[in-house]
């Protein structure tokens, strides 16, 4: 399973990366965006119309399938259950976040192990380093993108300083490592 | 680190001594919350707290009340209330008599919300509206109605969203960083405890309310709970749920009818 989590300024790198990844990934894709609490779902629609993998903004118990894109909605968090789906969660935010890319990130490490492969962009928080170390724990990779490429540096700064991250990568190259993953 | 097993035995323990049955609920939700209890109240391990919650009745219920999650406020997804509003208010008001149930209500935000929709649609009068949980202590709150000052700036955007047009405050009396809303509203709604997990069904509704509680269950509680929502109401009655929740692949699905983009259903059989 791939994760990507972001929060400012992530949104434009996902428009320029998404068009960059095969459309046939053998893999799940799930991204947890912080965005504003309303209920508003054109998010996801906005994401597909930039990638030609099946896009869909999760509802609760919504089975996990591979070559698919899983936004987790707005004001929920977002986890992932034993046999292959997702449930949400309405309760306190975490990093004053809801979804939180820690609760994501915590719980598919607890499920999929090393199988789990996670990115952290842009953002002004702190959300995602902690997720990031408990995927690096439970053996699976994790990268951040490169500082120097983010709108908001913070979030992924915060990350490799903590030690939660094993490659800085551009956009460019957060393509090509995702394209080769198996 | 808490195993599965260890929660496995913990549920056990809360069946056999108190009668809870918490098997059934989203495990990865359901783990989370049992961590966030133990670093909460600083349990050593998960020894302890498991000692704790077998030994001392006292403990069990914060250990219920903090394992169920109490997270809710009023009008939330005001284009919801909108349609309550517009879509279903008028043709229940159509009836001599209203019954309405939030089940697992916790602290009572949306019933409150739903009050001030009926006092508007002036049909408060001849309603009821039953407010259920199975943790005694957040319907004490639902009883005294008093939430904080803090909420009460995005409450009052959330209802003006959803339609309302008076002025917020009307409906409350601020003191002490509280704003208790008033009895006429409270006076209209009946409060009992009820686990939708162990209770059957206690009265017809015309409309059933339960947002955001079914998340919390597997999808084979979710499939006992909207047994018992379908034994609960009238025909014609609507069940509404969370945004994010579905009678999509449920055993009732075919008796009910979606009625627009939001999560509100019509029974048609």
């Amino acid at each position: 399973m791939l994760l990507i989590g972001g929060s400012a300024g992530s949104l434009e790198v996902l428009f320029k990366l998404l068009p960059m990844l095969d459309a046939d990934l053998p893999f799940p894709l799930v991204i947890v965006l912080h965005r504003r609490s309303s209920g508003d779902s054109s998010l996801s629609d906005l994401l597909s119309t930039k990638t030609l993998i099946p896009t869909r903004e999760v509802e609760d118990k919504d089975p996990i399938a591979a070559t698919n894109l899983y936004l987790a909605p707005a004001d929920y968090h977002l986890l992932i259950e034993k046999k292959q789906f997702f449930s949400l969660d309405d309760s306190e935010k975490i990093n004053f976040s809801r979804p939180s890319i820690d609760v994501t990130f915590e719980s598919a490490s607890e499920i999929y192990k090393s199988g789990v492969v996670a990115i952290l962009l842009s953002g002004a928080n702190e959300d995602g380093t902690k997720g990031l170390l408990s995927i690096k724990k439970a053996g699976g990779r994790t990268a951040a993108q490169d500082p120097q490429t983010a709108q908001m540096q913070f979030m992924p700064h915060y990350a490799i300083t903590h030690h939660a991250v094993d490659l800085i990568l551009n956009i460019q190259q957060m393509a090509e490592f995702i394209n080769q993953l198996e | 680190m808490v195993e599965d097993e260890d929660i496995d035995l913990l549920l056990n323990d809360l069946f056999e001594i108190y009668g809870y049955d918490f098997t059934s609920y989203s495990r990865a939700s359901l783990k989370r919350r049992i961590v966030r209890l133990c670093s909460l109240d600083k349990f050593p391990s998960f020894v302890e707290l498991r000692y704790k919650v077998r030994s001392d009745p006292d403990y069990l219920k914060r250990f219920v009340e903090e394992i169920t999650v109490n997270v809710t406020e009023m009008f939330r997804d005001p284009s919801f209330y909108k349609s309550l509003r517009e879509d279903i208010l008028p043709i229940l008001g159509t009836k001599p008599f209203i019954r309405i149930w939030h089940a697992g209500c916790s602290t009572g935000e949306e019933v409150y919300s739903m009050a001030i929709l009926l006092k508007e649609a002036n049909l408060l009068k001849k309603s009821l509206l039953y407010a259920t949980d199975l943790n005694p202590s957040v319907l004490e709150k639902v009883r005294k109605g008093i939430f904080p000052l803090n909420q009460i700036k995005q409450y009052s955007e959330s209802y003006i969203a959803s339609g309302g047009r008076l002025d917020f405050s009307t409906y409350y009396t601020a003191n002490y960083g509280q704003a208790k809303f008033d009895q006429e509203l409270s006076e209209k709604i009946i409060i009992s405890t009820h686990n939708l997990v162990s209770d059957s069904s206690f009265n017809e509704f015309d409309l059933i309310l339960c947002r955001n509680v079914l998340i919390y269950f597997d999808k084979d509680l979710q499939d006992r709970v909207l047994k018992l929502f379908d034994a609960s109401l009238g025909t014609l009655g609507y069940l509404a749920l969370g945004t994010k929740e579905t009678l999509k692949f449920s055993a009732i699905q075919n008796k009910y009818k979606q009625l627009n983009r939001e999560k509100i259903w019509k029974k048609i059989q």
